[in-house]
């Protein structure tokens, strides 16, 4: 519980008192208009059938974070679920499915301010809903059919849909003036990176020596430091004077995400490929 | 290793704060927020009153005046977001670390903050704590958010134990499957190790799906027409009326007081 206490930040669930309440009211015109324009959206195809299945979606996306090891998703899972709920039943019920999903996580765990919800719903729902949706979709046409173009589109929209969120926060806590753009945008987007990869960030963690400052420790102990190691770490380059060797890491920390992320997403996408081909229509 | 604590967070009770109308929680709890986020950086009184103010609601939960105060620091690790204020905002130095300048005004700026969010996530626990949750998403219904909504996550919530299981149940398998000599380290190689991750999660997909079409079926078996029902709604009592008025007084009177101080 503890690393995931300091993983929260990587997270994205803005808590209450970190933007404005101009800028969190915004959020709220912005997230009321996209679920209501999504509530209209999907009226005519709801059948009974279909909301259940909304659910089950959110619930997937609410339990796929249970596996934490070695599933880089556990911390970016929700992000993941935007662009996944998306490509499974379309932008406009995604953006339905991650309300569910980031309102219970405000209302129930306190993952994520109450007044900050509906820049939360924004940054976490609909901006890596429509992300997700128009990327799979122009990668899938530009690569034609086939599972690998799936996968591969899939694995792109999830990926890419992240980066976005994380950008859209950094920028809100800007206006808000809670964190400078400067610091901000490099610090989300750079911890990010390495949220969706947190095995891999092990992995490099493990072999800096920022990370691992007590080798003999207790084998698990260790592991978690390195992970905490890892994901702080974006946070300290935006420190002006640091040495060059830590900057290299969270670049190179943040290529090997890309690959971690896409697996996980091949793993989803791949099933998803072939549910769809077990029960057509 | 479950990341979520996936245990219900209602705390049973018959406390004066469990016996209110969810809606009476729900509005007093965003209020409460709303007037937090309002008062400027550096109105201590306001922040002193407003933790005051959380900490006699806790204790009328019956559940002890510390019980929020524990459970609440989980927000504060996303300080490190404005953890830069101090160095950033310009204004008086405070003190000097290496080449950064501390400032006064960042300081209090980014203190400010980190309380604002800290008596909020306890106003959202007591919420929590004293609420069954198919109250609240009762009291959501009441308060018209749209009904597809609550219903998703009506679902989500009756089916999100049944994939934690799903889950556990997988993590098992893998667990039984995955043999450790004793003084090697478990586990393959690292790609060996995401593809095997991989492989959960999208089991994890498909397993999900299949239990959301028997869940349904049997629901529709016994009568679910889509939406929701509840066979005793609760009331708006004189009581919730009457402290529900007086919330909303003392909030005000805590704004104003965090205006002029």
């Amino acid at each position: 519980m503890p690393i995931f206490t300091l993983l929260a930040p990587v997270r994205l669930h803005i808590p209450d008192g970190f933007l404005s309440l101009g800028v969190s009211l915004v959020g709220w015109v912005l997230a009321i208009g996209a679920i209501g324009y999504a509530l209209r959206q999907t009226r005519g195809q709801l059948g009974s059938k279909q909301i259940p299945l909304m659910g089950v979606v959110a619930a997937f996306i609410f339990a796929a974070q249970a596996i934490n090891f070695p599933v880089a998703g556990g911390t970016s899972g929700h992000l993941l679920g935007g662009a996944l709920a998306a490509v499974i039943l379309g932008p406009w019920a995604a953006v339905l499915i991650m309300t569910a999903v980031i309102g219970v996580q405000a209302l129930l765990f306190q993952d994520g301010g109450l007044l900050v919800l509906g820049f939360n719903i924004v940054n976490m729902g609909v901006i890596t809903a429509f992300a997700g949706h128009l990327v799979y979709q122009l990668l899938k046409g530009l690569l034609g059919p086939g599972r690998t173009s799936l996968l591969a589109a899939g694995a792109a929209g999830a990926w890419i849909s992240v980066m976005l969120g994380a950008g859209a926060t950094a920028i809100e806590l800007a206006v808000s003036g809670t964190s400078p753009l400067g610091v901000a945008l490099p610090a989300m987007v750079a911890a990010n990176w390495v949220a969706g990869g947190l095995v891999i960030a092990l992995a490099v963690a493990a072999l800096s020596p920022l990370a691992s400052p007590n080798p003999d420790g207790l084998e698990r102990v260790a592991e978690d430091t390195g992970f905490i190691g890892a994901a702080l770490e974006p946070l300290y380059t935006i420190l002006p004077d640091y040495t060059l060797p830590f900057v290299s890491n969270p670049v190179l920390s943040g290529l090997l995400a890309v690959v971690v992320g896409t697996l996980v997403v091949f793993g989803v996408a791949w099933a998803v490929a072939r549910w769809q081909r077990r029960a057509p229509g | 290793l479950l990341h979520i604590d996936l245990a219900d967070h209602h705390h049973h009770g018959h406390s004066l704060i469990h016996g209110l109308d969810p809606r009476t929680k729900l509005v007093g709890t965003l209020l409460f927020v709303l007037i937090a986020s309002l008062l400027p950086p550096g109105a201590w009184v306001g922040y002193g009153v407003l933790f005051a103010a959380t900490l006699v609601a806790a204790h009328y939960t019956g559940l002890g005046v510390g019980f929020a105060v524990r459970r609440s620091f989980v927000a504060l690790p996303f300080a490190l977001a404005a953890i830069t204020l101090p160095f950033t905002v310009p204004g008086e130095a405070l003190a000097h670390i290496g080449p950064l300048t501390l400032s006064v005004e960042g300081t209090v700026r980014l203190v400010s903050i980190m309380i604002k969010s800290w008596v909020s996530v306890q106003a959202a626990i007591l919420m929590a704590s004293t609420t069954p949750f198919h109250d609240l998403l009762w009291g959501m219904r009441a308060l018209r958010l749209p009904g597809v909504l609550v219903s998703i996550v009506a679902f989500m919530y009756r089916y999100l134990f049944v994939l934690a299981d799903e889950a556990l149940r997988l993590r098992r398998a893998r667990a039984a499957r995955s043999g450790v000599a004793a003084g090697s380290k478990g586990g393959g190689s690292l790609a060996w190790r995401g593809k095997v991750a991989g492989g959960l999660v999208g089991n994890l997909t498909l397993r999900a799906f299949e239990r959301s079409e028997r869940i349904h079926d049997a629901m529709v078996a016994r009568g679910f027409q889509g939406e929701l029902r509840t066979l005793s709604a609760p009331v708006m009592t004189d009581r919730d009326w009457n402290l529900l008025v007086g919330w909303v007084t003392f909030l005000a009177m805590t704004a104003l007081i965090g205006f002029i101080f």
